[in-house]
């Protein structure tokens, strides 16, 4: 054991002694132990270097605020977390933390000549030095400036960690386990309400872990934080410990994360790492306490210069002595007591040096019965020492003038700069902030959301004022919640309440300019820095912010914030409240991508929608492409075939014979009710009235602004009963908008719309045999083509199972639809495959269907059209029933720029060398030779090579493409000009012959 | 995360089940019956308020009862001040400010 720390100290547990590695040395720490605490018992503070001037650092806090102490932490392969803090992260048996942002090594660091430099890296440097000239900023700058970004390096493995989530509902959630949370908790749960108190360190107490001199109705305060977690647990509270409340959102939603894995050693591998928890309360109470501001002054960074509180926090709660010889620094109480703590383990206190005058009496009485050297009215002008803090120069302070210097050594300076209230979370709800003269600090002022803010969060000070304040707000809000609380009233004996005064940079003798005095550790700002910021024109603290990067840390300047605006208040000449503080945003403290990704990973990032015949494909060897949310069979190859070769077998093989195709995807919306005919007639542009029972239609669905929607073949069953089909990725959309117009224009209409699109499964089958396939297998009907003409339906059985069956094509072929109950659609599937094999029946995807479509001068809506073409400009105009009164889009396509000349027409294109396939997307061109940019006037649209055709055939949308038959076009590509002949878009079977087999 | 009240299934839910359905109080013309201006027919498809403020618009029960609704939400607070039925009248703005003051 080492001499720092100190036997039977702290809540740590002595006998069990913890190894892992720093940077490769192996350390000793003991159970209970942060990877700071264990260094600091091993006499080492320098676990870092700086962000810009590499500068040695080591931990300044004993918490989640830490700018200085982050490391990389690993645990195995892909396990790698860089920024670690090290005042966090508890020590487990093989842990390796390794140091950051240093080479070769944390002690030689190439990169502290940025220290050296600093004059160049003033505040905006980024934008004075990589101004000129304009050509480096690609080759040169850039490329640099990426390389020394960042802090820590990002793995670059996979994380074979999990990650869950869940949702909480509570009636009070308490924010902070200190003193005002666990009295509010339980206040709450005593008036028998369902309580949640979560607290981001490994143990509930706050400052009651640091303070165990305090004593609580006549308890040792460590006992009264046992008894009162007990006690909430038996009233049925949920206690969570290592759980940051990260982020407050509306209506008293507030999300946590809670780490369940990084302090153990050997995890089980079913266990998440983290668990996001979704909370929903009734009443927040926050009591997330303040943290410690440091002082600013030439040098009040190095290894060994850190925050009196957290010296205080690791001598009582981990055992160590920070150092063997400390000076403090401060402008409050709090860090005398520190002094005194310190004192009596051990530690020789060289001074206390107090920016204030006349320090209270009690302090003084306390430090001269410790023989404790007392420097009041003293400013701290400079330190010295590369690795380690040496000594620290301190002058006297009279009538603002700064006398003779005077030089402490020491191995370490513990600073107060005052406490800020934690109202990171309450800045979240936007609720307001006042300045308060008195106290120099921000305090929560109007709120938006059900909270209140308990205790050191609010500016009071001391345990008692603390507890006290928690139990009243704990019985405010169960009388919010309208339960009977009266709040208990505590007695706390060996407090140490306290005042202070709030500081810009100390003042000093030496030259300003020249101090490195650090306001924001973690992004190397100094003082110059932001006074250099508001010289150069930044008046608003968030034009300051971002010029100097101040409080843009990870650590989003818990430590900085107050600080930093004292000194830009001084710089701007005006006073705090009008310069105002920036905004605090989720999530408090760096949070893990996967604690926000929590099982929504891999095969669960997205839903994949399977049809019930996507299994026979996959076992058949499909390629399959994503359609909307589906998955959907691509093409079939067959040994080694490539994409282009099995398109073309199974588009010849669907036009010599037969083919079958999935199409359960189209989406399937049953219209029904007495009025049904009257909403399909003022919906879709086409006449419904006069469509027989039986008979099908091709139906055109279009906006009120006239530009087309969606389409699709629509059945009528009978009087009352449509089955209509919409484009797969529009299934959703059209349901919407159908109920949009049936729900708020014609709530008159007795009408009901169902989605059916997930209870039928559609097999297509195509091709001049597919009667032949079918008759057999049909019972009820008689489709031959007489009996059942091209745009028939009509309900039958199919192989046995109940059936709708359409005949229909989107082929071009003679085609029929067959649509069964989806658990029967393999069923059917194997049952066609079979009884097809005697007419070479051929399974296509869907690129086949493109193609075949496309020969055909069908379209795709949302390929050939793209939300603003109309049914004349895709020269579909004979689907609209003009006579009709009224349907959605009709008033809609008299708009002046829809009637214009000069619109964009579908046409199509062949490229005049027979051969060229054009790029579906690329641009149209009149004339090849003006000069760039030329005037586009179009885009091709589809392009595909056609084996009907013998060559590619493209459709392309082109300004008065109707009035362009036989001209050519021009298609700037990068290999060269396609030169393109307009055409009609129908390129197979123009009588349409084979649809009438 | 909102809660946001249906007020057809009189249950205040979270906003996943809901989705936003634009402007509330934009009446199609009637152009089946009346001549409508091209001016007319463009305010209807396009000409939106944009309020900082309370704000009157449609949201859609998508995933529950699947109805339109009302609401006059707060677009600086994002707060609702009440939803409301589709057939319902529209709220005097007045009334709904005195409420929750």
């Amino acid at each position: 054991m080492s001499s720092f720390r100190v036997p039977g100290r702290g809540r740590i547990d002595h006998q069990s002694p913890v190894e892992f590695s720093f940077d490769g040395k192996k350390i000793t720490g003991v159970k209970g132990d942060t990877i700071a605490s264990a260094l600091l018992a091993n006499g080492i503070h320098l676990m870092g270097r700086s962000f810009k001037y590499h500068r040695p650092r080591g931990p300044v806090s004993a918490g989640s605020e830490e700018p200085n102490a982050l490391m990389g932490t690993r645990r195995g392969p892909g396990r790698f977390e860089p920024n670690t803090r090290a005042t966090v992260q508890e020590i487990w048996h093989g842990l390796e933390a390794t140091s950051q942002n240093r080479y070769p090594s944390l002690e030689f660091d190439i990169g502290a000549v940025n220290d050296r430099a600093y004059m160049l890296f003033s505040a905006g440097f980024y934008y004075k030095t990589f101004m000129w000239p304009k050509s480096f900023w690609d080759k040169v700058y850039e490329p640099f400036i990426r390389a020394a970004a960042g802090l820590g390096v990002s793995p670059t493995e996979t994380d074979p960690d999990h990650y869950a989530s869940r949702y909480l509902h509570t009636d009070v959630l308490v924010i902070g386990a200190g003193p005002a949370g666990l009295a509010s908790a339980l206040a709450s749960a005593r008036a028998g309400l369902r309580v949640t108190l979560v607290d981001e360190n490994t143990e509930a107490g706050g400052t009651l872990l640091s303070e165990p001199q305090a004593v609580i109705d006549g308890s040792q305060a460590w006992d009264w934080v046992e008894k009162a977690v007990a006690e909430l647990k038996s009233l049925g509270a949920r206690v969570m410990t290592r759980t940051t409340a990260i982020g407050y959102y509306h209506q008293n939603m507030v999300a946590l994360c809670e780490k369940l894995t990084d302090h153990l050693p050997a995890p089980a591998a079913n266990m998440p790492r983290e668990r996001m928890w979704r909370v929903r309360a009734g009443q927040v109470i926050l009591a997330q306490g303040a943290l410690e501001k440091p002082l600013v002054f030439d040098g009040n960074d190095r290894p060994g210069v850190m925050l009196a509180g957290s010296a205080q926090t690791y001598l009582n709660r981990y055992g160590v002595r920070v150092g063997n010889s400390a000076v403090i620094v401060t402008s409050h109480d709090s860090a005398w007591y520190a002094a005194f703590d310190l004192a009596d383990a051990g530690t020789k206190i060289q001074a206390i040096v107090d920016t204030r005058a006349n320090p209270d009496s009690t302090l003084l009485e306390g430090a001269k019965s410790r023989s404790i050297r007392v420097l009041a009215g003293y400013t701290a002008t400079r330190t010295e020492g590369r690795l380690r803090v040496k000594s620290v120069r301190v002058n006297p302070v009279s009538n603002g003038k700064v006398g003779a210097p005077e030089t402490l050594t020491c191995d370490c300076l513990l600073m107060s700069g005052g406490w800020t209230p934690s109202l990171h979370l309450f800045s979240h709800t936007k609720g307001s902030l006042a300045w308060d003269d008195e106290k120099q600090t921000f305090l929560p002022d109007r709120k938006t959301e059900d909270c209140e803010i308990a205790g050191a969060g609010r500016g009071l000070w001391g345990i008692g004022a603390a507890i006290n304040d928690g139990a009243e707000m704990g019985a405010l809000v169960a009388r919010h919640l309208g339960r009977d609380a009266v709040a208990a009233t505590y007695d706390v004996a060996s407090d140490r309440p306290g005042t202070g005064i709030s500081h810009k940079e100390l003042p000093t003798d030496l030259n300003p300019g020249k101090a490195r005095a650090f306001v924001d550790y973690q992004n190397d700002v100094t003082a110059k820095d932001l006074r250099l910021a508001v010289r150069e024109g930044m008046h608003s603290i968030e034009h300051v912010k971002r010029y100097t990067t101040n409080g843009m840390a990870t650590d989003q300047g818990k430590m900085s914030n107050i600080n930093g605006l004292n000194i830009a208040a001084d710089a701007l000449g005006k006073p705090q409240p009008k310069v105002g503080l920036t905004t605090f945003r989720p999530p408090y403290t760096p949070t893990t991508f996967g604690a926000f990704v929590g099982y929504h990973k891999g095969d669960h990032f997205d839903v994949t929608r399977k049809t019930p015949i996507d299994s026979w494909a996959e076992e058949n060897g499909a390629v399959f492409e994503p359609v909307s949310m589906w998955r959907r069979a691509w093409y079939f190859p067959k040994d080694g075939e490539d994409m282009d070769a099995a398109v073309s077998r199974e588009c010849r093989a669907t036009r010599a014979s037969l083919g079958m195709f999935d199409a359960s995807t189209l989406g399937k919306i049953e219209v029904v009710g007495p009025d049904a005919v009257e909403f399909m007639n003022r919906m879709y542009t086409n006449p419904w009235t006069k469509l027989a029972p039986g008979r099908t239609r091709y139906g055109l669905l279009l906006g009120d602004d006239g530009f087309i929607r969606d389409d699709g073949v629509i059945g009528r069953l009978s009087d009352d009963r449509f089955h209509v089909t919409t484009t797969t990725g529009g299934a959703a959309r059209v349901l919407n908008m159908m109920e949009d117009y049936l729900q708020t224009e014609w709530p008159d209409l007795d009408v009901w719309l169902t989605s059916t699109t997930e209870q039928w499964a559609t097999i297509a089958l195509n091709g001049p045999n597919a009667r032949k396939l079918l008759e057999p297998l049909v019972e009820g009907l008689d489709i031959s083509a007489d009996a059942f003409p091209h745009m028939s339906i009509a309900e039958c059985k199919v192989a046995g199972l109940p059936a709708r069956l359409f005949r229909v094509s989107f082929t071009g072929e003679l085609g029929f639809e067959v649509n069964v109950p989806a658990a029967h659609g393999r069923e059917l599937w194997e049952i066609l495959w079979e009884a097809g094999q005697q007419y070479d029946i051929c399974p296509y995807g869907t690129e086949t269907m493109h193609v075949l479509r496309a020969e055909k001068g069908y379209i795709i809506v949302g390929q050939d059209t793209d939300g603003t073409v109309t049914p004349y400009d895709a020269g579909i105009s004979w689907a609209i029933g003009k006579s009709k009164p009224d349907f959605v889009g009709k008033r809609g396509l008299e708009r002046p720029d829809l009637v214009a000349k000069g619109r964009k027409q579908l046409v199509g294109l062949l490229s005049r060398d027979g051969k060229t396939k054009l790029e579906e997307g690329a641009q149209i061109v009149l004339d090849p030779n003006q000069p760039i940019p030329m005037k586009m006037v179009g885009h091709v649209t589809s392009s595909y090579h056609s084996d009907a055709a013998g060559r590619p055939i493209a459709f392309g949308l082109v300004e008065g493409g109707h009035d362009k038959m036989g001209d050519t076009i021009y298609i700037p590509m990068p290999e060269g000009v396609i030169e393109a002949e307009v055409t009609g878009t129908v390129f197979y079977d123009p009588e349409g012959a084979r649809l009438k087999l | 995360m909102l809660l946001i009240r249906c007020p057809y299934c009189q249950q205040t839910l979270p906003e996943l089940e809901f989705t936003y359905a634009g402007q509330a109080h934009v009446a199609r013309p009637d152009a089946a019956n009346k001549q409508i201006s091209d001016e007319e027919w463009r305010d209807f498809l396009f000409i939106r308020t944009n309020v900082k403020g309370p704000h009157y618009e449609r949201w859609r029960h998508a995933h529950g009862c699947g109805r339109f609704f009302n609401a006059v939400r707060d677009t600086v607070s994002d707060r609702f001040l009440i939803t409301y039925k589709v057939e319902d009248p529209r709220p005097e703005l007045s009334d709904l400010l005195e409420k929750s003051e």
